[in-house]
C-alpha cells in the first residue's frame, strides 16, 4: 500500500495557516516525497477563517483536494467546528487548547491537546503558535523530519530573528510530544 | 535544473520570464492573482514592463500595441476577465498579432464563483470574440507544465504569428508542487522567432509597413480570411500536442485534460490494478485538438469516457473525432465541482461488469 499522508491546517487568518501547510510541502519536498499544497482561495482576510492542505505521498498526487484527512492541526474553535468530523477513523487531531475551549473528546481519532497560543507567547513571538503545533505534528506522525523542517524554515524565511523564534518554537512543541 | 516549491501561477510567470517577456499588463481577479504579483516584482527586475491597468479591455489593448512594437507580451485574468479581452484578442488575431494570454478558468456563467472550472473551453476554442479566427490553446496539466508551456506559447506564437491562450483553472494556479526550473542559459530563445521584419518601430530609413483588421476592399477579406485559414491548417498539421497513456491495448480510453487529467491517471493505474484495460488520452494542444490520434483509437476502441469539469464541452470535439466508431460516455462536474480519483473509479466499476476471478 502506498504511503501517503493528508494534512488540513486551519485557523484564522493571521495565524500563519497557509505558511504551515506550504512548509510542510516544502518538507516533503525537501525529502523527495511527491506534495502537493492547496490554499483556501476565497475572500479570506485577517481574522477570518483560512485552512490549507497538504498531501506528501511516495506516488504522484492527482488532486491535491482534501475531504477526508488523515491529521488535521485546528488552531481556533470555529476551524474545530469545520473539520472535527472529517478527520478519518484512526487519524489525528492537534488541537490549540489556547483558543478552543471545552471540545470534549472527539471519538476514534487520536488527539494531541496543548496551548499553542500560550507556549508562542511565553516563547516571545505569539505569532509562533504555528510552528509550536507543527513541532508537536511532526514529532507524532514523523511524516517528515524534525531536521528538515528546521532546514525548511532557514530557507522560507528571510528575515534572521524571524527564523530564531520559528525553529524555538517548532523544537519546543516537538519536544512536548512522545 | 533547480527544484522549487511553486504554484501554477508563479511557474507560469516563472515561464514568462524564461522566455523573455518584455510586457505584461494584467487587472486583478480571483484566482490568478498571485500571477499578477509574480510580474509585478519580476519584471522591474528583468527591465521589463509591468503595468496594473485600469480594466481587462486596457489590459489586453496595451499588450496589442506592446506586440505591434515587437516585445513579448502577456495578459492575464479568469473567465469573466477573458471575456472582456475578446474584442482586443479577436483585433491581435485579425492583425495576426502575437501574444500570450493565461486564463486560470473559474466557475461561470456570469460572475460565477472563484473555484476551478473548465467551463471556457468553447469561448477558448472555438474562437471567443467575433470573427473567423482561431487561437492557439494549451492545457496545462501541473505547475511543471505551466512553466513549460509559457515558454512554448511565446515561441508558437511569434512563429506563427498568433495570439497563444493558456487554458489553466483554479486548481492549476492556486496548488504549489515541486517543479523544475530551468536555468535562463539551457534554454535560448530561437533568434529566427525574436527577428521580425513587420513590427512598427517608426519608418526612419525603411518603408513604412501597415498593420491593420479592415479590408474593406471588394474581396480583401476574404482572400485575406482564406490566408488566416491555409495558417491554422498548417497549425493544425505541425502542432497537434497530446500524451497517451496505456492506450494500446485499452478498452477503456478517458479524454481530459489539465487538472482532470491528472485525476484520470490514477484512476487510470488503479482500474489497471483491478485487470480492467483503461488508458488515457490527455489533449496538450485542446485547439488544435488531436482529432486524428482519437479517431484511430476509435477504430479499436470499444468505449471513451469523457471528464471535464463542465457539464460537456470538449466533449464535442471528442464525438467528432471518434465520429460513431465507438460509444462515448460523458461524466461532468460543473460550477467548481472537482471529481475525485475514486468517483470515476467506482463509476467505471459499476458500468464494467468485472467477472469475479475465482482464487486459485
Amino acid at each position: 500500500m502506498a504511503k501517503r499522508e493528508e494534512v488540513i491546517c486551519a485557523g484564522f487568518g493571521g495565524q500563519g495557516i497557509l505558511f504551515l501547510g506550504k512548509l510542510i510541502a516544502l518538507c516533503a519536498m525537501k525529502e523527495n516525497k511527491f506534495t502537493a499544497y492547496m490554499p483556501s482561495y476565497g475572500a479570506e482576510v485577517r481574522g477570518g477563517t483560512a485552512y490549507s492542505m497538504a498531501i506528501i505521498s511516495d506516488k504522484p498526487i492527482p488532486s491535491p483536494v482534501i475531504t477526508r484527512p488523515d491529521s488535521a492541526i485546528v488552531m481556533n474553535e470555529p476551524s474545530f467546528r469545520k473539520f472535527r468530523d472529517k478527520i478519518k477513523k484512526g487519524g489525528l487531531l492537534v488541537l490549540n487548547s489556547s483558543l478552543v475551549g471545552n471540545c470534549g473528546r472527539p471519538k476514534g481519532i487520536k488527539l494531541i491537546k496543548l496551548p499553542f497560543t500560550e507556549i508562542a507567547f511565553s516563547l516571545g513571538n505569539v505569532k509562533a503558535a504555528n510552528m509550536v503545533a507543527l513541532g508537536a505534528y511532526i514529532k507524532k506522525t514523523n511524516v517528515v523530519s524534525v531536521k528538515t523542517a528546521l532546514k525548511a524554515i532557514d530557507e522560507f524565511i528571510k528575515d534572521k530573528k524571524l527564523v530564531v523564534i520559528n525553529k524555538l518554537a517548532l523544537l519546543k512543541g516537538a519536544s512536548l510530544v512522545k | 535544473m533547480k527544484k522549487v516549491l511553486m504554484s501554477g501561477n508563479e511557474a507560469c510567470g516563472e515561464g514568462a520570464m524564461i522566455a523573455g517577456c518584455r510586457f505584461y499588463a494584467g487587472y486583478p481577479i480571483t484566482p490568478q492573482n498571485e500571477l499578477t504579483e509574480y510580474m509585478a516584482r519580476r519584471m522591474p527586475e528583468t527591465g521589463g514592463v509591468f503595468i496594473q491597468s485600469e480594466s481587462e479591455v486596457a489590459a489586453i489593448n496595451m499588450v496589442f500595441g506592446a506586440s505591434l512594437t515587437g516585445a513579448r507580451a502577456m495578459t492575464s485574468s479568469s473567465s469573466p476577465g477573458i471575456s472582456l479581452k475578446q474584442e482586443g484578442i479577436s483585433y491581435m488575431a485579425a492583425c495576426e498579432l502575437p501574444a500570450v494570454i493565461i486564463n486560470m478558468v473559474r466557475g461561470g456563467p456570469g460572475l460565477g464563483n472563484i473555484a476551478p472550472a473548465q467551463s471556457d473551453y468553447f469561448q477558448a476554442t472555438k474562437g471567443g470574440g467575433h470573427g473567423d479566427y482561431h487561437l492557439i490553446v494549451l492545457g496545462p496539466s501541473s505547475a511543471q507544465e505551466m512553466m513549460e508551456l509559457t515558454v512554448l506559447a511565446f515561441d508558437l506564437a511569434d512563429k506563427y504569428r498568433t495570439p497563444v491562450l493558456i487554458l489553466g483553472d483554479g486548481l492549476i494556479g492556486q496548488m504549489m508542487e515541486p517543479v523544475l526550473v530551468n536555468s535562463r542559459q539551457s534554454l535560448v530563445v530561437s533568434k529566427k522567432l525574436t527577428t521580425k521584419n513587420w513590427v512598427l518601430t517608426g519608418c526612419k530609413g525603411r518603408d513604412p509597413r501597415i498593420v491593420k483588421s479592415l479590408w474593406l476592399n471588394d474581396g480583401a477579406l476574404e482572400a485575406f480570411n482564406r490566408k488566416l485559414g491555409e495558417k491554422y491548417e498548417h497549425i493544425k498539421r505541425a502542432e497537434t500536442r497530446y500524451e497517451a497513456v496505456r492506450t494500446e491495448d485499452a478498452d477503456i480510453v478517458f479524454v481530459g485534460y489539465g487538472s482532470v487529467a491528472r485525476i484520470l491517471r490514477a484512476a487510470v493505474a488503479r482500474l489497471r490494478e483491478e485487470g480492467i484495460r483503461a488508458g488515457l488520452l490527455r489533449p496538450i494542444t485542446l485547439w488544435p485538438f488531436p482529432q486524428a490520434a482519437i479517431r484511430q483509437l476509435s477504430k479499436k476502441t470499444k468505449k471513451f469516457v469523457v471528464v471535464e469539469m463542465s457539464m460537456g464541452q470538449m466533449l464535442e470535439d471528442v464525438e467528432l473525432a471518434v465520429a460513431g466508431n465507438a460509444k462515448i460516455e460523458f461524466y461532468g462536474r460543473p460550477g467548481g465541482g472537482i471529481p475525485h480519483e475514486e468517483e470515476i473509479y467506482q463509476r467505471v466499476i459499476a458500468r464494467h461488469k468485472v467477472p469475479k476471478q475465482s482464487k486459485k
